[in-house]
């Protein structure tokens, strides 16, 4: 169970490496092969025990990137202003810590204090050019001895707890970790888990990496919003936290398709592990690129449900996480047995 | 035509499921085809070999608007959300029909104004007294679509769901029936899938065709009726429109200017057509592998995505002719 | 010699709007066809001239791809009204309020100028000043009658602004499609460069069509030629008083060589390490997610292309008076040129992110 040390490492979308080391490091430990593209995609060909299948049939992905901020400027006064990367929750932005660059520089998300906002300042929702990122120093120069402009920022949380876990970047170091906890598994059916950058800047990575594998089939492994909180009314909750993993019917990017998604029901129903719907219907996922790659290729999705994505601490429920992974498992494995085509 | 119209408009087939269309289809066409496949994505793709060392890619997409069921409450009502471009504000108090044929009713909460009318205030109700009772009918993740037959309006012109774009789809029917034997080029029809949320079946099915050439057959929209949206010089019943340019192409002008010279020829009515907004399945094939230079035969349409579409039959038949024509071109 | 500001005279006062490149394609044509081992237009009307490399190895040679788009905004007629007024739509993003008073040449059977008319200011009011000036509200004023008109225009026709190339001081200069013919005159820089630069790798040189509707262009010729490395040339925002630093860059100061996701940091990196080398004149440029040009296309094209985008800062950007550096064009083809010199096989298969 790996999600608390990944949620840990830095990896805004295009600076992915310290994750992509991260699971190197323990696919060596564990004597699996690994290849990466021009783009940073890491891919773990895995071959099952009892298939003469090639690993590139089925696709299995992860992204590693996380929303976070670019540094775009620095001020006279030492400040640092920021673009952000990815769909960041822009009202979870103000006055939350940050860590800068290859460093490592620790900053905070200052915006002008409360006492000297106007009233009507104080309605307003906070822009992005209203807050910048104080690392404490006190002139541009002394700044630019730590950080410089283009280096990216991720929040700074510590994770915790064992079976309601929070920390940043759940989305979707929770999927990363499943597909670790996949390649540990003896299953019959070759795959290739694929673990890619830049899914939060628009599925860049899953882009070439489906290109470039050409698989029949293809499973996308994701961290999907829960929205099943108070403010929200319950015919508009998406997925519920500790209610299973959540199966996708269809969301901006893609319809799944049908076959795939009889046979996620049927493991789920076999193994006997929950799982839910994903009932929002918005927002993209890498399966919107999979799925018409080339020729076309049959994809689904499966997340683990997570409050407040996007913001700098979400928070998700181990039990889902687990059937998460039995459910990949065993879909798999029902590959091995039936193929996935009928 | 008209009887072919009908059927097409009252098979089932929303985006991402449309079984029901295709299957239509290739019963329909299967003695005027030399080979029928269907692709991983669900496009039905019906070659003919012809004499000539080119090959065309004509598509029309099968699916149309619809909604999905997401939650259903204790009560039985369903909560949806939409499979493609729905308008709204159009959709309280319409009928909708599921796969299975059941039959339901859009009802829309109380609002506090206007303004506030989003799907999240609008439910479908099946007549089910409860949860239960509903899911024995109807499941998270169904679609509907409109309940709303074809039926004749004036001489020529018809109304019904879904004319986008099963009117694409049954001129192409027509035209395979009406080819000789051995056409000019080897022609593929390409029956797509899931154009309304994005052009997506178009193309895998391009990429995997490697067609010379691309044609679109699809609705358009008008600028005819009182107060229209876009100042857009097309009209019912004056014959097919030749695609300029819409959101997705600008179309490749050899083809154009061989459609208007095809139409010019024949003596087919023809318009020609700038469209603001919307775009249609050759905006995925032309830009498949190193490009595919390709153009669009348009069939003007009203009330595009509303319950009630309406197409004149007489420029239906001219499309008919006019794609015969065109495929029997030189194509160089 | 090759006169930089020359050639940006005879190609921006050239029309192509998005979709009918074809005057300007020809025109770029014929100025890079001496320079260039091979040429050949794809199916969508890129254009596409390779200098071959001097490769020593066996194994084929690398391929480097550096693109601009030839195409221009402009504009499409959607309706001829019955007094032989033109309605239009515009092909890429304008700023509706630079409009009025536009002079504007109407690709018909023959090419017709006219002006860009709207309601004179007398009779606008108070209701359309709130509303704002819109496309639907403007037309195009041939002075021909319906007949005439209906003989040479129709629906479809394209429209092309119509501005003089304008030289100004500091050898810099203002006129129309700047974006990005600008970048078309960086790499016809390179080629020249190149003449006198020894290089392994094949060069791709493409003038790109469609950039302004959605990067169409880029797309497919990026599949077509599959390279090993990409470059995109494109022009950036130039400063103004009270532009945000980080949101400009300085004209006459050196093109600006971007980084973020988009960019192969491997790419961007070398592009940094030539300019130092040579000691010319650069810039930085962020961008935090994909670029808005051929760039965007590239990078995901195949099984990934590792890309770089350098851009030539330009003012006023999508309008008549775009205005830019000819030193800052000058100097990004020499940049691109000493950049190609260094690629190799050994730097591609660097490359790979470990």
């Amino acid at each position: 169970m790996f999600i608390k040390e990944l949620s840990k490492i830095s990896g805004v979308s295009g600076d992915e490496s310290r994750v992509r080391n991260y699971i190197k490091e323990k696919l060596s430990a564990w004597g699996i092969e690994y290849y990466t593209d021009s783009i940073g995609n890491l891919y773990a060909p895995c071959k099952g025990s009892g298939s003469e299948g090639r690993e590139t049939d089925l696709m299995l992905s992860a992204h590693m990137d996380e929303v976070g901020l670019l540094v775009a400027s620095i001020e006279k006064s030492g400040h640092l202003r920021f673009y952000t990367v990815g769909g960041v929750d822009r009202q979870a932005l103000v006055s939350k810590p940050v860590t800068i660059g290859s460093n490592e520089v620790k900053g905070v998300i200052g915006a002008k204090a409360v006492h000297l906002q106007k009233e009507e300042e104080r309605k307003k929702e906070l822009k992005t050019e209203n807050l910048y990122i104080d690392i404490g120093a006190g002139s541009k120069e002394e700044a630019e001895k730590s950080v410089k402009v283009g280096d990216y920022a991720a929040f700074l949380v510590e994770p915790s707890g064992e079976e309601l876990i929070t920390g940043k970047a759940m989305d979707n170091r929770a999927g990363c970790a499943a597909l670790l906890e996949i390649l540990r598994r003896d299953l019959p059916y070759s795959f290739t888990a694929v673990f890619t950058v830049q899914e939060e800047v628009g599925c860049r990575g899953g882009t070439v990496a489906s290109y470039r594998l050409n698989p029949r089939a293809a499973l996308v492994v994701e961290t999907t919003g829960s929205f099943d909180t108070p403010e929200v009314e319950e015919k508009e909750y998406s997925t519920c936290l500790g209610k299973g993993p959540a199966l996708t019917l269809m969301d901006g990017s893609v319809i799944t398709h049908p076959r795939v998604l009889e046979r996620l029901i049927s493991v789920a129903e076999e193994l006997g592990v929950p799982y839910q719907f994903r009932r929002y219907t918005g927002s993209f996922t890498e399966a919107g690129v999979t799925s018409f790659s080339r020729e076309g290729v049959l994809s689904g999705v499966v997340s683990t449900p997570c409050r407040y994505i996007h913001s700098s601490t979400s928070m998700l429920r181990r039990s889902d996480w687990e059937h998460l992974v039995e459910l990949l498992g065993g879909f798999i494995r029902s590959v091995h047995e039936k193929g996935v085509a009928d | 035509m008209k009887e072919l119209l009908t059927r097409l408009c009252g098979a089932f087939g929303p985006a991402g499921a449309e079984g029901p269309v295709r299957d239509m289809i290739k019963e329909e066409t299967a003695p005027y085809s030399d080979e029928q496949a269907v692709d991983n994505l669900g496009n039905l793709v019906i070659t003919r070999s012809g004499s000539g060392d080119k090959t065309i890619l004509v598509a029309a997409h099968m699916d149309e608007i619809g909604l999905m069921v997401t939650y259903i409450d204790e009560n039985g009502f369903l909560r949806f959300t939409n499979v493609g471009g729905v308008f709204t504000k159009l959709l309280t108090g319409k009928r909708v029909v599921f796969q299975n044929g059941a039959v339901g009713v859009i009802g829309q909460e109380k609002l506090k104004d206007s303004g506030e009318l989003d799907l999240s205030k609008l439910y479908i109700d099946i007549g089910a007294a409860s949860r239960d009772e509903a899911r024995k009918k109807v499941n998270i993740g169904d679609m509907a679509v409109f309940y709303s037959p074809l039926g004749m309006s004036g001489e020529n012109r018809v109304t019904a769901k879904a004319l986008d774009n099963r009117t694409g789809c049954a001129v192409l029917v027509e035209a395979l029936k009406k080819m000789p034997s051995e056409p000019a080029h080897r022609i593929h029809f390409v029956f797509t899938v899931q154009e309304e949320v994005g052009l997506r079946g178009a193309r895998p099915a391009s990429y995997h065709l490697k067609p010379d050439y691309g044609l679109g057959v699809d609705v358009t929209r008008v600028g005819d009726t009182p107060e229209p949206e876009y100042k857009l010089d097309v009209s019912l019943g004056k014959g097919p429109a030749v695609k300029i340019k819409d959101t997705s192409i600008i179309c490749h002008p050899r083809v154009t200017s061989l459609m208007i010279q095809t139409a010019e020829n024949n003596k087919i009515p023809y318009q020609l057509e700038v469209l603001e907004r919307g775009g249609t399945d050759a905006g995925a094939i032309h830009l498949s592998r190193e490009g595919i230079p390709s153009g669009v035969l348009s069939i003007p349409c009203r009330y595009i995505h509303t319950p009630a579409e309406m197409v004149d039959l007489e420029d239906l038949d001219n499309a008919v002719l006019f794609l015969l024509r065109l495929l029997e071109e030189k194509w160089e | 010699m090759f006169e930089i500001g020359t050639f940006l005279k005879e190609i921006t006062e050239t029309d192509g709007v998005s979709g009918f490149e074809g005057r300007v394609a020809s025109r770029i044509e014929e100025a890079f066809s001496p320079l260039v081992d091979e040429k050949r237009v794809d199916n969508l009307g890129n254009l596409i001239f390779l200098k071959k490399g001097e490769s020593k190895a066996s194994s084929p040679p690398a391929r480097v791809l550096f693109c601009a788009h030839m195409d221009e905004i402009g504009f499409l007629i959607t309706k001829l009204e019955d007094e032989g007024f033109l309605r239009f739509t515009s092909l890429g993003g304008f700023d509706v309020r630079t409009l009025p008073g536009q002079e504007v040449t109407v690709y018909g059977t023959r090419p017709v100028k006219g002006i860009i008319g709207g309601k004179p200011p007398h009779l606008r009011r108070e209701r359309d000043k709130k509303q704002g000036l819109k496309t639907e509200n403007l037309f195009i004023d041939t002075g021909l009658s319906k007949e005439e008109v209906k003989e040479v225009i129709q629906v479809g026709s394209a429209v092309a602004i119509h501005r003089s190339y304008l030289p100004l001081l500091q050898n810099s200069a203002a006129g129309k499609a700047l974006d990005d013919r600008a970048g078309v005159a960086v790499l016809l820089q390179c080629a020249n460069e190149l003449e006198s630069v020894r290089h392994e790798a094949d060069v791709y040189l493409v003038a790109t069509v469609q950039e302004e509707v959605g990067v169409r262009g880029a797309v497919v010729a990026t599949y077509g030629i599959s390279p090993d490395v990409g470059v995109a040339v494109d022009v950036c925002h130039g400063d103004f008083p009270g532009a945000l630093e980080h949101e400009v860059s300085k004209l006459n100061k050196g093109p600006a060589i971007v980084a973020g996701p988009n960019i192969h940091p491997g790419i961007g990196e070398r592009l940094v390490r030539v300019a130092r080398e040579y000691q010319l004149p650069y810039q930085h440029e962020l961008s935090p997610g994909p670029t808005g040009t051929d760039a965007r296309a590239m990078q995901v094209s195949l099984e990934g292309i590792p890309t770089g985008l350098v851009s030539v800062p330009l003012r006023y950007m999508h309008t008549s008076v775009e205005l830019v550096s000819i030193n800052d064009i000058r100097t990004a083809g020499r940049l691109l040129a000493y950049f190609a010199r260094g690629i190799n096989r050994s730097f591609v298969e660097e490359l790979t992110c470990l």
